[in-house]
């Protein structure tokens, strides 16, 4: 798919009558990494959760390859084009780590077993592939819902907190994937606390001082 | 689209399976109630064959409100229901598949067991087709219009009393009607009338019910 640029404008948020924030306009252009930071409760989930299509923002629209997503033509383009993966990591317990993926996948683009079982091998889950999630730990079901990054091939990724729980091995390696997508033309937005300052090319959007 | 409604199918079928005790709750519910009612009000058939619409009726309402309570709670709590949200698949068609594979391990089960407590709590054997008619038109109805009240609630603590207070009054009409049917049967009365209004209420939850839950399921990724 051909990675297209980004516009936020005017975006604002209001969550039980408290005001998040107001006018964010930022520009992401394919390839860059944005770091969305903040302190708790400053609206970094609220900012990808209506990047992502599931919060209705206040005001503001997003434009994706010049067509406005909220409320025009854009819709359809950044429905397929965009990955959300969020704080809860939607891995079923009673699945197994194959069940889980192929569901996932399924519901943009079905995917083949072979290329679910060398997913889970990326994210370190080789021999975990028939086993219920709920025997796995934390970090564990974490890196089952991340092998989807190794999988589908939206341009756009939303990640929030995607190192919860996860190792250093598996930060690192999470890291690189990012840094290979972004090179590849791709677009990342993601919250975390960890610092990201070591990669290159990423940018920071720090919502503590926007508001 | 076709695929995507089978791979569900399959999803919500294995989930189902590999937590074998919420699959016989409702269906355990509803025959113990049916069962105690002989107890209670003693083995006199003419009685027990008055009560007989109404207590199979009632049963099978209360087993489905139950059952629906938790129809999108661990969808919503892992997360799977944004996954849905998100998808560029229709949201109603999902909701539909979901809620048809709810009826078809609840209801379905329960309009093949009434025929057993139909004869338990002495109706005649010529009743029986009709008792299974009322509930196979009316139990699809039951289970779509509490899945637009389970959607609804699904993001609050403690929605089960809020989704009776919702839910119970749009469950009269096919309470009175299921039970209507049978009555008419028992007196020797035409059920044709009884019947077509459920199928009327059947279809019309089929096509609309989706659409509401959809929106309600919206709603609730949205807090």
């Amino acid at each position: 798919m051909k990675p297209l640029p980004i516009e936020v404008r005017s975006l604002a948020c209001e969550r039980d009558q408290r005001e998040l924030f107001t006018a964010m306009s930022f520009d992401l252009q394919a390839g860059e990494v944005l770091q969305v930071a903040g302190p708790n409760g400053s609206g970094k989930t609220s900012l990808l959760r209506i990047l992502a299509g599931l919060l209705p923002a206040v005001a503001g629209d997003v434009h994706y390859g010049g067509a406005t997503v909220f409320s025009g033509r854009g819709r359809e383009r950044w429905r397929q084009n965009r990955l959300f993966i969020g704080h809860a990591p939607a891995v079923k317990a009673n699945l197994t780590a194959e069940e889980n993926l192929s569901w996932l996948c399924a519901l943009s683009q079905p995917v083949a077993a072979q290329q679910i079982a060398a997913a889970l091998e990326q994210v370190g889950l080789r021999g975990f592939e028939d086993v219920p999630c709920h025997t796995l730990s934390a970090g564990q079901q974490r890196r089952v819902a991340l092998a989807r990054l190794y999988l589908e091939a939206h341009p756009v990724w939303i990640l929030d907190e995607p190192f919860t729980a996860i190792d250093k091995a598996g930060v690192a390696a999470l890291e690189q994937h990012i840094q290979a997508h972004a090179a590849d033309g791709g677009t990342v937005i993601l919250t975390t606390h960890h610092s990201l300052e070591h990669l290159e090319g990423v940018r920071c959007l720090d919502l503590g001082q926007v508001a | 689209m076709r695929r995507i409604v089978w791979l569900l199918f399959c999803r919500e079928w294995r989930l189902a399976w590999r937590r074998p005790g919420d699959l016989l709750n409702p269906l355990v519910f509803f025959a113990i109630v049916i069962s105690l009612f002989p107890l209670a009000v003693g083995p006199e058939p003419g009685m027990l064959r008055t009560m007989a619409p109404g207590v199979i009726w009632v049963a099978a309402l209360l087993a489905t409100l139950l059952s629906l309570d938790g129809l999108f709670r661990s969808d919503y709590e892992d997360g799977s229901l944004e996954q849905w949200v998100l998808s560029p698949h229709p949201l109603a068609l999902m909701v539909l598949v979901k809620v048809l594979h709810h009826w078809l391990i609840c209801g379905l089960a329960m309009v093949v067991l009434a025929p057993l407590f139909g004869l338990m709590l002495a109706l005649p054997a010529s009743v029986l087709p009709v008792l299974c008619l009322s509930l196979l038109l009316g139990t699809p109805v039951l289970s779509l219009l509490g899945a637009v009240g389970a959607a609804l609630t699904v993001g609050l603590k403690g929605g089960g009393v809020l989704l009776a207070l919702l839910i119970l009054p749009l469950y009269i009409p096919v309470l009175i009607l299921g039970t209507g049917a049978i009555d008419a049967s028992l007196q020797g009365m035409p059920v044709t009338g009884y019947a077509l209004w459920l199928g009327c209420l059947a279809v019309l939850s089929l096509s609309l019910a989706p659409i509401a839950i959809a929106a309600g399921l919206r709603i609730g990724v949205s807090e």
